[in-house]
C-alpha cells in the first residue's frame, strides 16, 4: 500500500500545483524524486511531527492541499493537538496518510503500535477515514480524498485481502446468507479472515474501506437484528456509530478488533492477528459464541 | 492597587493612530473594569508599531493573497489586539463590549473564523510559529514573494518544545519571509540563560533585541530582515515598566 501511495502522490504533485506533501523523515527516500521536481511542495521537516502538522495547517491557510505522512503513532497520537488545533480549529484541512497500522510492525514493540488512531480521529468532526483492504484500493481513495475539500485520514497497512473491492465506501455485500441472517461488517484488511470464519455460518458479510462516515443507511438496509463488526483497529472503534444507527431497533452487536491491553509481545503481524482473535479461527470462535446465546 | 497604574500606562500608550480612533478608550472598553495583568499590556506597543508602520494589511485586504500575515501565537494577549483591530477598522468597536460573552465574537482567545483580519485561532501555546512556517512555505510555493509572515510569541511560550521544532527547521531551510517577534517580559519560569535570541541565531536566524516600548527601535528591528534568513525581533519589556 505504501508503494501505491508514493506513486499516486508523486503523480498528484505533478498534476496539481495545489498539492503539497509534508514529511517527517518517514518515507522521505521514496519521495526523493518528487522532492527534486517540486522542492517547494515536498517538505521534509525532519523528525518533527508537531511541526509537520503545523506546517500542513499553514500551507492549507494559503490555499494549498497538504498530504501529511508518517507512521500512525507519530502522525496521529503524537501530534493529536496539532490535528485538532492547527487543522480543525483553523478551519483548515489536510489529507493524513499513515503507515504502520495497528501492529504492522509488531517486532518494533509498543512504541510503533497504534490501534487507537481511528478512534482518536473519530473524536474530531467531519473527517473521512479510509482503511483500505488492498493496495489497489489506495490510488482511487487517495485521489478522491485530495480532490475533496474536507480532511481525510488514510490508514495504510501491510496486511491486505487477496482481492480489492472498489467503490466509495458504501457497504458492499460480499456474501449474502439470505433473510434473517446476521450481518458481519468487515473493515479493510479483515475481510478475508471474516469470510473464511463464516463460510458455513448463517452470516451475510459486507465490506467497507470507509469507517467514517460509516454507511449507516446501508447498515440499516442490511441488518436484521444481529450485527458483527470486525475492525483492524481498536475494538469497538465503530460500535458507537452502529449503535446510534440502530437505536430505534432491537439488535445485538458483537464488536471485534484489537484489544486495549498491551501484550508486550513481539513477533509478526500475523501473530498479533491471532493473539487478538482476528484470524479466521479466532473470529469463528467469537462469532459462534455470539450466535449461540442459548448455550450460555 | 494596580488599577490606577494600569490605566495610566494604557493612557501613556495611547498615541492617536493616524487620525483614527485612539487605542486607549478602546482598550478600556475591552477591559470593562477588569484587572489586567501587566503581560496583557506588554504587547500593545509592538502591535501598534506593526499595524501602524509595518504590516501591509487593511480591512479591505483581509482576503488578499498578497497581504502580509500577522499571527498572534500568544492568544491570551487579546486585549491590545482587539483594541488595535477596532482602531484600524477590522472590527466594529461595539464588539469590544462584553468580550467573552455568549453573543460576542471576541473570546479570551481569538478565533480566526469569527474575527475579520485574524489569521489564526490561538490560545494553546506553541502553535503559532509552526503555522507561520507553513504559511511562509505556502506563500513561497505559490510564488507570492512580497507578503511577509509575522508571528508574535512570548518568552514563556518558548518553553513549548513545538517552537523549537519550528525555529530549527525555519533556520535550516532559510525561510526568509518569516519574522518571529518574542515579547520578553521575563515570564518564563526557568528563564533563558544566555538570552532567548541565541536559540534562534544558533539556528541561522538574524536577530534584533530592542526596548519593547520604543516605537522607533521596534520599527527598525521589525524591518531589519536581510532577505535570505528568518528574522527574530525580541521586544524586551522590563519588569515594572
Amino acid at each position: 500500500m505504501r508503494d501505491r501511495f508514493v506513486e499516486t502522490t508523486t503523480a498528484l504533485l505533478a498534476e496539481d500545483p495545489r498539492t503539497a506533501l509534508v514529511l517527517a523523515d518517514i518515507s522521505a527516500a521514496a519521495f526523493a524524486p518528487a522532492a527534486r521536481r517540486h522542492p517547494d511542495r515536498v517538505l521534509n521537516v525532519g523528525i518533527r511531527e508537531q511541526l509537520m502538522l503545523g506546517v500542513a495547517g499553514g500551507l492549507a491557510l494559503t490555499g494549498l492541499r497538504p498530504i501529511v505522512h508518517s507512521y500512525a503513532p507519530f502522525l496521529v497520537e503524537r501530534a493529536y493537538e496539532q490535528i485538532k488545533l492547527d487543522l480543525d480549529h483553523q478551519d483548515a484541512s489536510a489529507v493524513l496518510v499513515s503507515v504502520g497500522a495497528s501492529y504492522d510492525r509488531a517486532a518494533a514493540g509498543r512504541t510503533h503500535l497504534s490501534p487507537a488512531d481511528v478512534s482518536l480521529i473519530d473524536t474530531l468532526h467531519g473527517w473521512t477515514v479510509h482503511v483500505p483492504g488492498h493496495p489497489d484500493e489506495v490510488p482511487a481513495l487517495l485521489r478522491a480524498a485530495v480532490a475533496a475539500e474536507e480532511s481525510a485520514y488514510l490508514r495504510l497497512s501491510t496486511l491486505s485481502n487477496a482481492r480489492p473491492h472498489g467503490g466509495d465506501g458504501a457497504l458492499v455485500v460480499v456474501r449474502d446468507a439470505g433473510p434473517g441472517a446476521a450481518l458481519l461488517v468487515a473493515v479493510g484488511p479483515t475481510l478475508d479472515a471474516a469470510l473464511a470464519a463464516t463460510s458455513d455460518l448463517p452470516v451475510t458479510v459486507a465490506y467497507t474501506h470507509r469507517p467514517r462516515p460509516f454507511d449507516t443507511a446501508g447498515l440499516r438496509a442490511l441488518v436484521d437484528s444481529e450485527v458483527i463488526l470486525v475492525e483492524p483497529c481498536l475494538v469497538g472503534t465503530s460500535a458507537r456509530v452502529v449503535s446510534a444507527a440502530l437505536s430505534d431497533r432491537p439488535h445485538r452487536l458483537l464488536a471485534l478488533g484489537v484489544a486495549r491491553e498491551e501484550l508486550r509481545r513481539y513477533g509478526s503481524a500475523e501473530d498479533h492477528t491471532r493473539w487478538h482473535g482476528l484470524d479466521a479461527s479466532g473470529l469463528r470462535r467469537s462469532i459462534t459464541g455470539f450466535l449461540s446465546p442459548a448455550l450460555v | 492597587m494596580t488599577t490606577l497604574a494600569t490605566t495610566t500606562r494604557v493612557t501613556d500608550a495611547a498615541a492617536p493612530l493616524d487620525g483614527r480612533q485612539p487605542i486607549a478608550p478602546l482598550l478600556e472598553r475591552v477591559r470593562a473594569g477588569r484587572q489586567f495583568s501587566p503581560n496583557v499590556l506588554s504587547t500593545v506597543d509592538v502591535l501598534q508599531v506593526l499595524y501602524d508602520r509595518v504590516l501591509r494589511i487593511t480591512p479591505a485586504t483581509v482576503d488578499d493573497p498578497d497581504r502580509d500575515r500577522f499571527l498572534l501565537s500568544k492568544g491570551h494577549a487579546v486585549a491590545g489586539y482587539y483594541a488595535l483591530l477596532a482602531a484600524k477598522g477590522f472590527i466594529p468597536p461595539d464588539w469590544l463590549d462584553d468580550q467573552g460573552g455568549p453573543a460576542n465574537r471576541l473570546g479570551d482567545h481569538p478565533d480566526r473564523t469569527l474575527i475579520p483580519g485574524v489569521e489564526i485561532g490561538s490560545g494553546s501555546l506553541g502553535h503559532g510559529l509552526g503555522l507561520g512556517v507553513g504559511t511562509a512555505l505556502g506563500l513561497r510555493a505559490q510564488g507570492l514573494l512580497d507578503p511577509r509572515v509575522y508571528v508574535l510569541l512570548g518568552d514563556a511560550e518558548l518553553d513549548e518544545g513545538s517552537n523549537h521544532e519550528a525555529i530549527a527547521y525555519a533556520g535550516a531551510v532559510g525561510l526568509a519571509n518569516l519574522t518571529a517577534i518574542v515579547v520578553d517580559n521575563f515570564s518564563a519560569t526557568h528563564g533563558w540563560p544566555g538570552g532567548l535570541a541565541t536559540r534562534f541565531t544558533a539556528n541561522g536566524w538574524t536577530a534584533a533585541t530592542v526596548d519593547g516600548r520604543d516605537h522607533d527601535a521596534l520599527h527598525t528591528a521589525l524591518t531589519g530582515h536581510h532577505g535570505h534568513r528568518p528574522h527574530l525581533v525580541v521586544a524586551v519589556i522590563e519588569e515594572g515598566k
